[in-house]
């Protein structure tokens, strides 16, 4: 009976290691203060009312890129404790808090190691991507919402039950997976990782992974179908460019996650034999399975950022982007060939030298179109009249760094060089010289740029640049040395070495970098503080900070929750610019024609369904049965009463589009 | 509040429709990769079979004709469903939408039949690499035709509420096509795994 209610859950899934009581508390006291600080000045009514429940893109987009915040700072701390342990474990080094070397066990480093790619691939990255897209590719095609307001919100609700759920483990359970960012079995099977935590891996996938395939398939029909009259194709900015393809990959490459650690489940739940050791099963099968979506997934986190810096370059060279076209050309071109490398992460499978060969040189050949790209940043900064500004900075280190990892990239492409390298901290650094640079600084810049779009005043200029040259200063020092360790032999994922092998210097020297890079979040969380303080001064009254190109610029700032008053039309590439060249902009005092405007209601219901899909989730880490039945059938009752909701859509009649117009412009 | 005028509200109906079909194909092909990994981890388990029974010792080609003969048909009648939906007779519609259902669950308990005869064969889903492959495709796409059903039942009540709306019609052809895709996985099933299986 006990185990009917409460499953595989005992009193020994409580908090009792120092880390997890640590966090539990965390959790505990700052989600009280949360609360209280709610509670205290009555905003519970205007969290739901205006935002939980909201189905605006932009709002959603806010709320976005302040999960993928939090889970920033969270990811962060997993990196420092992984350095500390490194930088201390060696020899005959005391321990400390219990470990035997270092302060961390192996299993407990091996967890954190883990939790901190998961969490800064799916819920940093792809919730900061997400949220820059639902802010700006609407505006960008002249649309006033997405296509399915309703999945967009069922969408990030998801991501957000994925984020609280892959930190579940702290406060029942104890444990994550200890296997490794991609759980690759044997090991994540139930023989040699008997507990929760590839289950809570696993469980936190699926619900982010399910919200990002709704988010690709939004985006993808959104970009196709609801752009503004004159823009075709060809004419899109390259930022919306970009997220279609990274959304298009997001829709080949996530249902092979999906099935992939479901089928991993379907091993540890039901006892089946895909991936063991036994009964004719074949590890080798999902590490085939899991890099089919993981290196169409690397893609997907760096695409867009190519969209962001094309605009920001452009916009900050005063000159329109260097061969738009084949800029398009090698976007697309990436997309298609991001499926046809996934064996380079094995190499060393064995597949021979036929295959690998193949692998190697499709994988050489994205080097190409990423190239054409590099050039055209720089095509279009030559003899352009540059502004220095923040997200212009973020640029330079990006394209600097970008093609320095990129050469890293090129030489683990040959097999040869990869049975050396692989799995060595050499294969670390490349990966987080991409990553970092493009997705990363991508982000930064991104943000940094639209946020007087969307919040009405610009970040601070100075703060802004301080932030940069400690995060890429930061980079080098902690990115270097592991570039020299991986040729020193130093494999990834090391929790003790042996002082003899000389690694100790170049540990140290990583751990200081990192400490310059935290010291780059803390100066941009400031430069957030100042900004919001001193927004006074720095007001975008004219809906157009930077001298913009594009279509997002052509509405006030911040955006009004219906976008365009006017729906804008666009007949070349930079749509904006032309009009401001025509003089259309500044608004022509002339009076506008309005007209009523249709959007989407709020629904709660994307929150109980994220809701009951979290229970299902739970009852299947712990086996509960009942507690899987009850989520099934919340889910499913959930979209039948809103299959039966026609009223979804609310009118806001011209006079009041007027009134709000006048009233944005009068400041 | 002022509504909108008859022309742009058609107008913007359409265009909704529209965008509906066109993401109710985006997520169909979703679902294909899903069932094109699960075919391809069957064909790379299948003979994997760990001294348990194979294809050859399992399947009988009567049950797999029979259940695809019943699910091509319940196909046909959910076309005349959607063409009565089209000519506007509410009571044909539903009348084919309920042979529909009784198809697809005349094909759910065929195959669950099948199912538990395997099971108590001792060919469960524990049994071989192979067989976990089996059970996961077929049952997978079994799990796909009891979503149907269950879509049916909700169609059904909706058009008895409703009537045929634009809204409740345009529901009905994403059911359609979700249908029709879902006969086509099965051919594919059929072939490759059941024909295959017994060659």
């Amino acid at each position: 009976m006990t185990h009917f209610i409460l499953g595989d859950l005992t009193w020994a899934a409580l908090p009792h290691a120092w880390y997890t009581i640590g966090a539990t508390g965390t959790i505990f006291v700052g989600g009280i203060v949360v609360m209280a600080v709610i509670t205290y000045y009555k905003k519970w009514k205007w969290l739901w009312k205006e935002w939980f429940t909201s189905t605006d893109p932009k709002k959603i987009g806010i709320m976005y890129i302040v999960m993928a915040s939090v889970m920033l700072f969270r990811g962060g701390l997993d990196a420092m404790m992984i350095w500390l342990q490194q930088s201390i474990s060696v020899g005959n080094a005391p321990g400390y808090l219990g470990a035997p070397s270092g302060y961390l066990d192996a299993s407990h480093f091996q967890q954190i190691f883990t939790s901190h790619g998961d969490i800064m691939v799916f819920f940093v990255t792809m919730g900061f991507f997400f949220g820059l897209m639902n802010l700006i590719v609407p505006l960008q095609i002249g649309a006033r919402d997405l296509a399915f307001p309703f999945l967009n919100s069922l969408g990030f609700w998801l991501y957000v039950a994925g984020a609280v759920f892959i930190n579940m483990f702290f406060v029942i359970g104890g444990e994550f997976a200890a296997s490794g960012w991609l759980s690759l079995p044997p090991l994540s099977e139930i023989m040699y990782s008997p507990g929760t935590g590839v289950d809570y891996w696993i469980w936190s996938l699926q619900l982010s992974g399910l919200g990002s395939l709704l988010g690709g398939i939004n985006f993808i029909v959104t970009i196709i179908k609801m752009r503004v009259k004159g823009m075709t194709l060809m004419k899109m900015p390259l930022f919306t460019w970009t997220s279609l393809c990274s959304m298009a990959l997001v829709v080949a490459a996530f249902p092979v996650l999906t099935i992939t650690t479901l089928l991993l489940w379907y091993d540890r739940f039901f006892g089946m034999h895909f991936f063991t050791t036994t009964a004719g099963g074949n590890p080798m099968l999902y590490v085939n399975l899991i890099w089919m979506w993981g290196h169409p997934e690397v893609y997907i986190l760096v695409i867009p950022a190519f969209g962001i810096f094309s605009e920001i370059v452009a916009t900050f060279s005063g000159k329109k982007i260097f061969g738009y076209v084949s800029m398009v050309c090698a976007v697309i071109c990436i997309t298609l060939l991001s499926f046809m490398v996934w064996l380079h992460h094995f190499f060393t499978m064995g597949a021979g030298a036929d295959v690998d060969a193949f692998f190697g040189i499709m994988t050489g050949i994205i080097a190409i179109p990423t190239a054409v790209q590099i050039f055209n940043w720089i095509a279009t900064m030559f003899r352009g009249r540059i502004r220095f500004t923040t997200p212009m900075m973020y640029f330079m280190g990006f394209v600097s760094l970008f093609t320095f990892g990129g050469m890293a990239g090129v030489l683990l492409s040959i097999p040869g060089a990869d049975f050396e390298l692989h799995n060595s901290l050499f294969l670390v650094a490349h990966f987080h010289t991409m990553i970092v640079s493009a997705a990363l600084f991508g982000i930064f810049a991104g943000i940094t740029y639209w946020f007087p779009k969307i919040m009405g005043f610009k970040l601070n200029e100075k703060i802004g640049r301080r932030a940069f040259w400690l995060w890429i200063v930061g980079f080098f020092v902690s990115f270097t040395p592991l570039y020299i360790l991986g040729f020193m032999g130093a494999t990834r994922r090391l929790d003790y070495y042996a002082t003899a092998t000389g690694y100790q210097p170049f540990f140290i020297t990583a751990g200081i970098g990192v400490c310059i890079i935290a010291a780059g979040v803390l100066m941009q969380v400031w430069q957030v503080v100042v900004s919001v303080r001193e927004r006074k001064d720095n007001m975008d009254t004219t809906g157009d900070p930077w001298d913009g190109r594009t279509l997002e610029w052509a509405t006030s700032s911040p955006v009004p929750f219906y976008d365009f008053a006017k729906k804008p039309e666009a007949d070349s590439r930079d749509a904006f610019w032309e009009m401001k060249k025509r003089g259309e902009w500044p608004r022509a005092t002339a009076r506008t024609e309005y007209e009523d405007i249709e959007l989407s209601k709020n629904t709660g219901m994307a929150i109980y369904l994220s809701g009951f899909f979290f229970l299902f989730s739970f009852g299947a880490v712990w086996h509960i049965i009942w507690l899987m039945a009850l989520g099934f059938v919340g889910c499913i009752a959930c979209v039948i009463i809103r299959s039966f909701d026609d009223d979804t859509e609310y009118v806001i009649p011209a006079a009041e589009v007027e009134k709000m117009e006048t009233l944005a412009w009068k400041k | 509040m002022e509504k909108m005028n008859e022309t742009n509200a058609t107008a913007a109906q359409a265009a909704q429709a529209d965008r509906h079909a066109f993401g109710f194909w985006v997520y169909l092909m979703t679902d294909l990769v899903i069932f094109g990994v699960l075919f391809a981890v069957y064909y790379v388990l299948k003979a994997s079979t760990f001294g348990g029974p194979s294809s050859n010792d399992l399947f009988s080609l009567s049950t797999a004709l029979t259940n695809t003969i019943v699910l091509l048909t319940s196909s046909f009648t959910c076309g005349l469903a959607t063409l009565a939906a089209r000519s506007k007779k509410l009571n044909q519609t539903i009348a084919w939408l309920a042979v529909t259902f009784m198809l697809g669950a005349t094909f759910l308990t065929l195959e669950l039949s099948e199912f538990s005869r395997f099971m108590s064969a001792g060919a469960s889903w524990q049994r071989s690499a192979f067989l976990s492959a089996f059970f996961t495709l077929v049952g997978t796409h079994g799990l796909h035709i009891a979503v149907g059903l269950l879509w049916i039942a909700v169609a059904i009540v909706q058009l008895k509420v409703k009537g045929l709306t634009p809204s409740v019609v345009s529901k009905l052809d994403r059911f359609t096509l979700f249908w029709h895709f879902l006969d086509i996985v099965w051919i594919f099933i059929f072939t490759t795994v059941y024909l295959m299986g017994i060659m």
